[in-house]
């Protein structure tokens, strides 16, 4: 079998990398796709503990479809936003949403 | 299957639900309604389950429902009055906002966030707070961009919802690893952290309570959220949002590292430190706004920064001063943006110098500004006085004095911002123009908000002993 650490491994890059695409992205669908890489590597750790640690309980399988369940939520509402903002202004781009600054 | 103490743990939730059912079926049915029926029946709704859930819910003793994933206790109940209280005021707020008060979804909205809080103040278990944390804040995101063909409105909804995204996933990585690590995520049942486990969990989950409460690193989103989104919003999100914020923090923080546990003296040092840095970067920062929304988005800052002194004293004392602080702050930034709401809604402007002979305008209008920011800054005999001095005493007792110190200096430095927004108010004339002339109308519902708001921030201030035993009694529910 697998070692365990592969898949926290791969969560834990996956998290950076989505980490890195938010804070680093400059349109607002690309930081909103950073989130769901995030997401995703959370879910993944889900999984893996739920399977190696506590195969015979539900907890992890829950938090699982708990989380994807609020991220399509959560994408729902940030594209709609998105979506209104395109039509006021014409970009969806983080540095241009500049109208309020100190 | 269903005890009768299971019903009474989510009363309040179910009657929020019911209500909102109500209002959405009104809204569809009821067409020939004034502007204002549907706010009406939500406050009129929300009055109702407050005197109902406070008589009927109020728990006896402490104990977990539905499986371990709600606790049943004073915490819960205290913050879940406090938040029905806040939004009942909200929708008061609501009704006369030209593109909020006619339309259904934003009463719906607002009900569902309350939900949402109401299970932050009271879940048990990671999965149950996960949940009720999105609950909470997806109908805020989509209320702060509510206003859809206003650019700074949905503006602040966009920048909200991504940073409130991200804050809250990489909290959602720390409970993974919580599952991971520990194989349960009943927070009474977590135990054993190994340091490398205890100093990632600890950051991790900071960074999702620290955006929801506004704590300096975490406050970026604060002042723009708040100055783009429609005022009556920005007044529950300031407020009950916060407050919620820090039920989350006080029930994970001293579930999962409680008093004399090896690692309470090290988070309890990283936010006596944030503690610091947000009450000092609040107050600074606030002293050269412009914008009153925005200047009071810092001084909000500044306010969790105090708030987070009783937190960090790790004592009954301690949450139960903090519990009173958000009991008192959440009448007194509802008051200040109740006035800020009624203003903008006749002159159209957020700006300080605008505000110039206000008092002239309207007398009522004045004194409950005088009554909001007065008990902001801390002055007997408000509420805001009284909170600040349990806070700082708590901070004191646990022997950290400088931490009070830094609190009262902060004080002093919040006095300056204040006074020069109430001379504006009173002391500024408009310009070439007669006061008289200008009145500014206050309708029926901001007359009645704001009426039972200054009442009550004064009654807190001035008969403070039967809401500290509340407090106090909430407070026993975590020890």
């Amino acid at each position: 079998m697998i070692p365990i650490s592969w898949y926290l491994i791969l969560a834990a890059a996956l998290f950076s990398i989505g980490l890195f695409g938010v804070l680093a992205r400059k349109n607002a669908v690309a930081i909103l796709l950073g989130v769901e890489l995030m997401l995703n590597a959370v879910n993944i750790n889900l999984v893996t503990f739920w399977r190696y640690n506590a195969p015979e309980t539900v907890t992890g399988q829950v938090f699982a479809i708990i989380v994807f369940a609020v991220a399509a939520a959560e994408v729902a509402v940030g594209l709609a936003l998105i979506i209104s903002i395109y039509r006021n202004r014409n970009t969806i781009v983080a540095d241009d949403l500049d109208m309020m600054k100190w | 299957m269903f005890t009768s103490s299971m019903i009474m743990a989510i009363l309040p939730e179910l009657l929020l639900l019911t209500l909102g059912l109500l209002v959405l079926v009104f809204d569809l049915i009821w067409k020939k309604r004034d502007g204002r029926d549907l706010g009406w029946l939500t406050a009129g709704g929300l009055l109702f389950i407050l005197v109902l859930s406070a008589f009927l819910a109020k728990p006896a003793t402490s104990m977990e429902v539905f499986g371990g994933m709600l606790r049943y206790d004073m915490l819960g109940y205290v913050f879940k009055m406090l938040f029905i209280f806040g939004a009942m005021i909200t929708s008061l707020f609501m009704m006369d906002s030209e593109k909020l008060g006619n339309r259904g979804e934003s009463y719906i909205l607002l009900l569902v966030a309350t939900i949402g809080m109401n299970l932050m103040a009271s879940a048990a278990d990671l999965v149950m707070l996960y949940l009720a944390i999105e609950t909470t804040s997806i109908p805020m995101y989509i209320l702060a961009g509510f206003l859809r063909d206003d650019k700074k409105s949905t503006e602040a909804g966009l920048k909200y919802l991504l940073f409130g995204a991200m804050a809250s996933t990489v909290m959602l990585y720390g409970f993974s690893l919580i599952f991971g690590f520990t194989g349960t995520t009943a927070l009474a049942a977590i135990t054993g952290f190994s340091l490398p486990l205890a100093i990632g969990v600890i950051i991790l989950i900071m960074v999702g309570v620290a955006f929801k409460i506004s704590l300096a690193p975490f406050h970026f989103w604060a002042p723009d959220v708040y100055e783009g989104a429609p005022t009556p919003i920005t007044g529950f999100l300031s407020t009950a949002s916060k407050a919620a914020g820090f039920a989350v923090l006080m029930r994970l923080f001293l579930g999962l590292f409680p008093l004399g546990s090896e690692y309470a003296l090290m988070w309890t040092m990283i936010m006596a430190v944030l503690a610091t840095v947000t009450m000092t970067l609040g107050n600074v920062v606030a002293l050269s706004q412009t914008n009153i929304k925005r200047m009071l988005a810092y001084s909000s800052v500044a306010h969790a920064g105090y708030a987070l002194v009783g937190v960090v004293s790790l004592s009954e004392l301690g949450v139960g001063s903090v519990t009173f602080y958000l009991i008192a702050y959440v009448m007194t930034n509802l008051a200040a943006f109740g006035v800020i709401a009624a203003f903008s809604k006749i002159v159209g402007s957020d700006e300080i110098s605008d505000y110039a002979g206000m008092s002239r305008r309207n007398y009522g209008l004045g004194l409950a500004a005088l009554v909001a920011f007065l008990s902001l800054t801390g002055m007997p005999p408000f509420g805001g006085f009284v909170a600040k001095v349990f806070v700082f005493a708590a901070a004191v007792k646990a022997d950290m004095i400088w931490l009070a110190v830094v609190g009262i200096l902060n004080s002093i430095v919040g006095l300056y911002y204040y006074l020069t927004f109430l001379k504006v108010v009173y002391l500024h004339r408009m310009e070439g123009e007669n006061e008289e002339a200008h009145p500014i109308p206050l309708s029926r519902p901001y007359a009645i908000a704001l009426a039972v708001l200054s009442f009550a921030i004064l009654f807190i201030g001035v008969i403070f002993g039967p809401w500290f035993n509340i407090a106090s009694s909430a407070a026993q529910g975590l020890f």
